[in-house]
């Protein structure tokens, strides 16, 4: 909506979004005081002091550097498989008119439109059909596949904006289909994927629902974070570690924002 | 200059890479192919494929003495779903989507349309990442921070002492239904968690849609006499509907599927996403799970099928 | 004289349309041809088999000599100049210019050097630095045409190069492209739906309608002889005259072309045609009027006459004039 007066909103509509804002706001800083907290055994507010040594306790959790490790492992492998299967389709999608198209969108954004545990429990009773024991690769099966489409909708808004007729200039002036793709197809899509590889990595790190059902006995951090909500043993290192992974999330989502900002709607249309 | 020929038709690409791309150029479909399957296979085969398996079963039943799944084509598993318990869980959680989205949308609405609206340049910018940081936060740290804050010696419960409106707490927990021993383990905990997890869903297509209506619509209908309710009722509202719907399309689909929220937060009452979880898992009855799995898929079809005659997907 | 570009039967058919319909066309080599008709007409996918951007579905192509179907763009030294200029946003101008040479295979400083003086050659030296975002339409447009010309193709194709300019930048550009092909004397293929433009600069022009050449000829040809009651209308908007209103005149009973500015008003002196009917518009155009006059049955004239001379009252009778030779029979049979 484009007004060409700027004129102020109404002050109901301004306390109106401001408390949304605050809503969607405050209970994540809150997790950081907590991180500082003295207490160890509830959620006591507010703290009764505040100490730095949760910080070095969880720092020297080995289990929590193993589940970091293995969400790390487990979203940069599954993000170069979307990377690479979400740029293909919509490379297929947005270059060329053919039919089906629409059903391959449809299919592309299917395991993010489904709720999770659908997908989850039917990889978990492929597996067991297919007699796949759990291991690391069933977690990054079952994170690609929802990852895919995160990359491809970063991908498809840009090929949209790489006219048709830059590719043809390229082929009119003498550039054969791999120059084409080396030198003008893949400069201005780059960021777009860059910022899609963000995204993705954002989403598998985050998750859990898919991830429940796919592992076995390993443990990724929101596995591990999941066990703490559920039977809470170590809430101050819970505390840290939650502080950490909102830090982390953080950076690619600014990131994706960054890269992608001029023109395209990007980053939340794909969760 | 040496590439400069007086050949009208260049030499033909020498290497494999100038003999590949002249290949692709005349035979555009196999590229097409090339470039579609790897993502089809995948997406085809891990994830239609296990959907597909999942739905199957569904259609099998479960041995009541060995526990062993009979693999005879039955409906009596979707039977199942309709004996009282099991039909509780799904109005359960139907009903609990459905007031998410409605507060979802409530709450999303004014932000979204000021953003459109007044926010510009810088401020716009911090409103959308004001949006997209939420949104994209970890899923489980959102939920543990409202563990923290609807825990019973928790922030929630020093305000309302601090503002000496304990009472008013103390009142709604004691009703039936949304209240319960203490925040934290009710439905209101439930429905506030579900709410303050999917709502950023809602705001960007609000604010898509709103973005599409010019503002001399609002200007006009305030010249043609609009009071500023009626502007909203007539004007803004209609417009803003496909946005509405497709945001409702996120909060709808991912509470009908959650499981996570109502264990952490709630009480021992289960929704379908548990119930799920709970028959594949402990009770090791695959067919009910599978059953169970295809309610929001059903759910979920019918409301596409309705946004869809709304117009709602160009808002998304 | 060499055939630059040559059409035998060619077609292109999208499903059932029939984009190109059979296609006869011989473009010489150094002259500007224009390819002028209405939006669908053809012309511009007759611009880009041409280009090789489409495969005709029928008939065959040769580009000096050379059969052209089944060869990728890339491999036909013929350059576009796109409409909306298709500049590469992430490269700079001189980068742009450079393109067509890099991806031959051209070294570093050889092709930015050519590229320099392309950007000189169009008046935009020292603009190299700059991307494509910073320039106006017309230094685009101007930056798209060295991107061509340095590759110096055997043919330049232009589609629409002028559409998106404002009028006083388009008639300074029809000009200097004019000198530009003169002096390079390459062969330029130009696209228009512009009849203005076609018949200022072309040295021939292709009239375009439904997929096929409707005439084909030099812009006096096309002008004051047109074939076809489309081109009559198209090109600079004829009187087109029905074969019975023309056979009254004293011609055979064919359709006729008459240019409103060889009518004038009053007897004229000499064996001059007339015709009678009322007036029933007058619109003021700057240095003329153009009066429409009712004659019988309906038929309409539009007259140019010089806006020194005073207009009749409006409704009033009016007698125009015109030589017999400026009336133009054409072939159409119907």
């Amino acid at each position: 909506m484009r007004s060409d007066r700027t004129t102020s909103a109404p002050l109901g509509l301004k306390i109106a979004a401001a408390l949304g804002l605050l809503f969607l706001h405050l209970p994540i800083l809150l997790i950081f005081l907590y991180a500082f907290t003295t207490e160890e055994k509830s959620y006591q507010f507010p703290p009764p002091g505040y100490t730095l040594q949760w910080l070095s306790v969880a720092w020297n959790r080995p289990d929590v550097w193993q589940a970091l490790g293995l969400s790390v492992r487990v979203a940069s492998i599954a993000t170069a498989i979307a990377l690479v299967l979400g740029t293909l389709c919509a490379a297929a999608v947005s270059q060329t008119r053919f039919f089906g198209r629409e059903t391959i969108s449809l299919l592309v954004i299917l395991p993010i439109a489904l709720p999770g545990i659908i997908t989850g429990i039917a990889l978990r009773s492929a597996f067991s059909v297919a007699e796949i024991p759990f291991s690391f690769w069933t977690i990054i099966l079952g994170h690609a596949t929802f990852c895919v489409v995160v990359v491809y909708n970063n991908a498809v808004a840009r090929f949209r904006r790489v006219s048709g007729s830059l590719i043809e200039a390229s082929m009119d002036l003498g550039a054969d289909g791999f120059q084409t793709f080396r030198h003008v197809i893949l400069p201005n899509i780059g960021t777009a994927l860059l910022a899609g590889g963000m995204l993705a990595f954002a989403l598998s790190f985050d998750e859990v629902i898919v991830t429940t059902f796919t592992a076995g006995q390993q443990q990724t951090l929101p596995i591990w974070m999941l066990e703490e909500l559920v039977r809470p043993r170590q809430r101050p290192v819970t505390n840290v570690v939650a502080m950490f992974v909102v830090l982390v999330t953080l950076l690619p989502i600014l990131a994706a924002y960054y890269l992608t900002r001029e023109g395209d709607q990007v980053a939340g249309g794909g969760k | 200059m040496s590439a400069i020929t007086d050949n009208s038709i260049l030499e033909g690409r020498s290497g494999t890479f100038g003999r590949l791309s002249d290949f692709f150029w005349r035979n555009p479909k196999i590229l097409l192919f090339l470039m579609l399957a790897p993502p089809l296979l995948w997406l085809g085969i891990v994830y239609l494929g296990a959907l597909f398996a999942l739905l199957l079963q569904s259609f099998f039943s479960i041995d009541e003495y060995s526990g062993l799944i009979n693999y005879e084509f039955t409906l009596d598993t979707y039977r199942q779903l309709l004996i009282p318990s099991n039909f509780d869980i799904i109005l359960r959680t139907v009903v609990m989507a459905a007031l998410v989205t409605l507060a979802s949308a409530l709450i999303a609405f004014p932000i979204a349309y000021y953003a459109a609206r007044y926010a510009r340049g810088k401020w716009k910018a911090l409103f959308y990442l004001g949006v997209m940081l939420p949104l994209w936060s970890s899923y489980l740290v959102k939920i543990y921070a409202w563990k923290l804050i609807l825990a019973k010696e928790g922030i929630l419960t020093w305000i309302f002492a601090k503002l000496h409106l304990s009472w008013l707490l103390d009142g709604w927990l004691s009703l039936p239904i949304v209240g319960g021993n203490s925040l934290s383990i009710s439905y209101t905990g439930t429905f506030i968690v579900f709410v303050y997890v999917w709502m950023p869903f809602m705001i960007l297509p609000i604010q898509a849609a709103l973005e599409r209506v010019p503002g001399n619509l609002i200007e006009a209908s305030a010249d043609l006499g609009g009071h500023p309710a009626q502007t909203f009722r007539y004007v803004l509202f209609p417009l803003a509907l496909p946005g509405i719907i497709a945001g409702s399309i996120f909060t709808f689909s991912l509470t009908l599927g959650d499981y996570i929220i109502p264990q952490i937060i709630g009480s021992s009452r289960l929704f379908i996403g548990q119930a799920v979880y709970a028959q594949q898992g402990t009770a090791g009855n695959i067919p009910l799970a599978a059953a169970f799995t295809v309610v929001p898929i059903v759910i979920m079809g019918l409301y596409l099928w309705m946004a869809k005659k709304q117009g709602a997907f160009d808002a998304l | 004289m060499t055939t630059a570009v040559l059409f035998d039967k060619v077609s292109r058919h999208f499903g059932a349309v029939r984009a190109v319909d059979s296609v006869d066309l011989a473009i010489v080599e150094g002259e500007f041809f224009a390819m002028l008709g209405p939006s669908g007409s053809g012309k511009t996918t007759c611009l880009r088999l041409m280009a090789g951007f489409e495969q005709p579905t029928d008939g065959h192509i040769e580009i000096f000599g050379e059969t052209a179907e089944g060869v990728p763009p890339y491999r036909r030294n013929v350059n576009t100049v796109f409409q909306d200029y298709a500049l590469f946003p992430h490269l700079s101008i001189l980068e742009n210019v450079a393109y067509g040479l890099m991806v031959k295979g051209v070294a570093r400083e050889e092709r930015l050097k050519a590229a320099e003086a392309a950007l000189a050659m169009v008046k935009l030296p020292g603009y190299g630095t700059r991307r494509p975002g910073q320039l106006s339409g017309g230094q685009r447009q101007r930056v798209a045409l060295a991107r061509a010309l340095v590759n110096r193709p055997r043919v330049l194709l232009l589609d629409e190069p002028l559409g998106a300019l404002d009028l006083k930048l388009r008639e300074q550009m029809q000009e200097e492209l004019k000198t530009l092909q003169k002096s390079l004397g390459i062969t330029f293929v130009f696209v228009t739906h512009d009849q203005g433009e076609a018949l200022s600069m072309a040295d021939r022009i292709a009239v375009f309608n439904d997929g096929k050449i409707q005439q084909l000829g030099t812009p006096e040809e096309v002008y004051k002889r047109p074939q076809t009651r489309f081109v009559a209308d198209f090109v600079g908007s004829s009187n087109v005259l029905s074969p019975i209103f023309v056979k009254r005149l004293g011609y055979p009973a064919r359709y006729a072309s008459l240019r409103p500015e060889a009518l004038s008003l009053g007897q004229g002196t000499g064996a001059r045609k007339t015709v009678t009917g009322r007036l029933v518009a007058t619109n003021f155009l700057g240095a003329s009027n153009r009066l429409t006059i009712e004659a019988d049955e309906g038929t309409r004239i539009a007259a140019m006459v010089p806006a020194s001379i005073a207009v009749p009252e409006q409704g009033s009778g009016v007698t125009l004039s015109f030589a017999a030779e400026d009336l133009h029979l054409m072939d159409d049979a119907a």
